[in-house]
């Protein structure tokens, strides 16, 4: 009677497992059926643009040939500075966070305020430098589109800054000190180079997510059909190129779109394959 | 007073011995725990000095004293008198980086840097000098010869300090402490972590480098602290309970307390 019911109860948990198991596998199965379709879909209509033109003409008016260049070439000028003027305020921030405001109210401020700006939907990023940068200079620009895009690096790489140096172990801060380095020597000199690795993957993966924005670039930098390497005035992007041509009716401008979105995943995916092989030889150690 | 008593012990004049570490009523405080209540001890020049007893007891806290490591976290202080060479260390306008480079220490755990073996060395010695690189090789040399490291390592001083085994990055790390050439070596269980060889190794070593160095080390092993230490001190519950020469303070203590320890009845 009581192994029966102890069966009974068995088999009702077996069957909530196998119900629960089937919820889980089917929820990964379309999502990743949905990413594996657009990745499909992108090759397929990608590839086919793909030629030398692609990478050595610029945009083309409709009707004509032409390929992506200064889109290209904007969009690389426009994230390596908005990198290179996001990373070094991300990680002295992240730094300030884990090494030396730990608890303190500030602390507590910035990483909240941190998070926030981490989750902030990007368009808003880009109104914000339109009212700052654009509105003031009159008109859109390079600058403006690369600010836009380092305002998103900073919160990212605060973040792995932070989460990294906290890995650092005390006794190694304590064995630097116990050697008579000055507390910023530590951190600079052992700390970093502790995390090395995961300091360069953060920074990897704040690019992976800049260099797919549109929305931030349409309010600052806007787009230019010709080549220009101004500053100040507008530029091309990859994205911003995307946008304007998979909405127009030509279908040479929505091949270029097509190619162009293929040439975004596929740099994207090599960054994070990328800080993906940096995390698991740092792992290895 | 109780270092010349324990001189007379043993014979030997109160002078021969003479003090490096002074340390006069001292009171450390955990927030509000109060951990080291009272405690007076002297560490003598070139002599090994073993901190022992049960875990919570103060040794670790001492030592941490001794070179002002606790300076690093907030809300632990330190009262009363530490005088190193007659200059009290715990007065607040000291130079914590030139205390350090005079007070070495090595940790329970071993903490190479990553960073090459060479580099491990040679990055201690550029804080307080400039050497021309043939210079600078000489001193990482004898600073690994003198861990007894060398044969070990001299065909890799470019690989990783990380890529050493347990005992052999301990032992790096004591060539560390030396190559800035401290007056005193605060070792904190030096040899917990490592295997008996690893350990027999270290303990040798402490045994080579007393002498030149004044070294205090805190160990949970009162082989290890018989073994090679010329004076021991019993802590229990933040008080000094007993402090002698080694000898007598495993075969004849004073204090029921010290006795019961050593005898393994608790602890």
């Amino acid at each position: 009677m009581s192994s029966n019911s102890a069966s009974a109860r068995y088999s009702a948990r077996h069957r909530r497992s196998a119900i629960w198991m089937s919820l889980s596998v089917a929820a990964a199965a379309i999502g990743l059926i949905g990413l594996f379709m657009i990745l499909v879909v992108l090759l397929w209509k990608g590839v086919g643009g793909l030629s030398v033109a692609v990478f050595t003409e610029n945009t083309p008016p409709p009707g004509s040939a032409g390929g992506l260049l200064n889109a290209i070439i904007g969009s690389l000028i426009m994230t390596v500075i908005g990198v290179a003027v996001g990373t070094p305020l991300g990680m002295l921030a992240g730094t300030y966070l884990a090494e030396y405001g730990k608890y303190s109210r500030l602390a507590f401020v910035v990483r909240f305020i941190n998070d926030i700006l981490l989750s902030a939907p990007s368009i808003v990023i880009g109104l914000f430098i339109y009212e700052v940068v654009v509105a003031p200079m009159g008109h859109f620009s390079a600058i403006a589109g690369a600010l836009a895009l380092a305002v998103l690096v900073v919160p990212v790489v605060v973040r792995t800054t932070e989460d990294m140096l906290n890995l650092v172990p005390n006794t190694l801060r304590e064995a630097g000190a116990a050697l008579g380095m000055p507390r910023s020597m530590v951190i600079q000199r052992i700390g970093y180079r502790a995390v090395r690795a995961g300091l360069i993957t953060g920074v990897l993966l704040a690019i992976a997510r800049v260099s797919g924005e549109t929305a931030p670039l349409l309010f600052t930098a806007l787009n230019n059909q010709f080549f220009s390497t101004n500053l100040l005035a507008p530029m091309s992007s990859l994205p911003a190129v995307i946008f304007q041509f998979a909405l127009s009716p030509y279908e040479d401008w929505q091949q270029l779109a097509w190619t162009g979105a293929l040439i975004v995943t596929l740099a994207v995916l090599a960054l994070s394959i990328a800080a993906r092989a940096l995390t698991a030889t740092a792992q290895q150690k | 007073m109780r270092d010349e008593v324990a001189a007379q012990k043993a014979g030997k004049p109160p002078s021969a011995n003479k003090d490096k570490v002074l340390i006069r009523d001292l009171n450390f405080y955990y927030g509000q725990t109060h951990a080291l209540k009272g405690v007076n001890l002297n560490l003598f020049a070139g002599q090994v000095t073993a901190f022992i007893g049960p875990s919570g007891c103060g040794k670790s806290t001492l030592l941490r004293v001794l070179n002002r490591m606790y300076d690093l976290y907030p809300g632990q202080r330190a009262e009363g008198e530490v005088m190193l060479d007659g200059e009290n260390i715990l007065s607040p306008d000291l130079d914590l980086n030139l205390l350090r480079s005079r007070v070495g220490m090595v940790f329970q755990k071993p903490t190479p840097f990553p960073m090459t073996i060479y580099d491990n060395i040679a990055f201690g010695i550029r804080l307080y000098e400039k050497l021309p690189k043939s210079e600078m090789d000489a001193r990482v040399e004898s600073a690994l010869k003198r861990a007894a490291l060398w044969s070990e390592v001299k065909d890799k001083l470019n690989a990783s300090g990380l890529s050493l085994s347990g005992g052999q990055q301990q032992r790096l790390c004591i060539a560390r402490t030396v190559a800035i050439s401290p007056e005193v070596i605060l070792l904190d269980e030096p040899a917990s972590a490592l295997d008996p060889i690893s350990t027999a190794k270290i303990e040798e070593l402490i045994d080579e480098l007393s002498g030149d160095y004044t070294i205090a080390i805190v160990t949970h092993n009162m082989q290890q602290a018989a073994r090679c230490s010329q004076y021991t001190a019993f802590m229990y519950l933040g008080e000094m309970v007993e402090f002698d020469e080694t000898n007598t303070v495993f075969t004849s203590p004073r204090d029921k307390r010290t006795q019961d320890y050593v005898t393994g009845r608790f602890g």
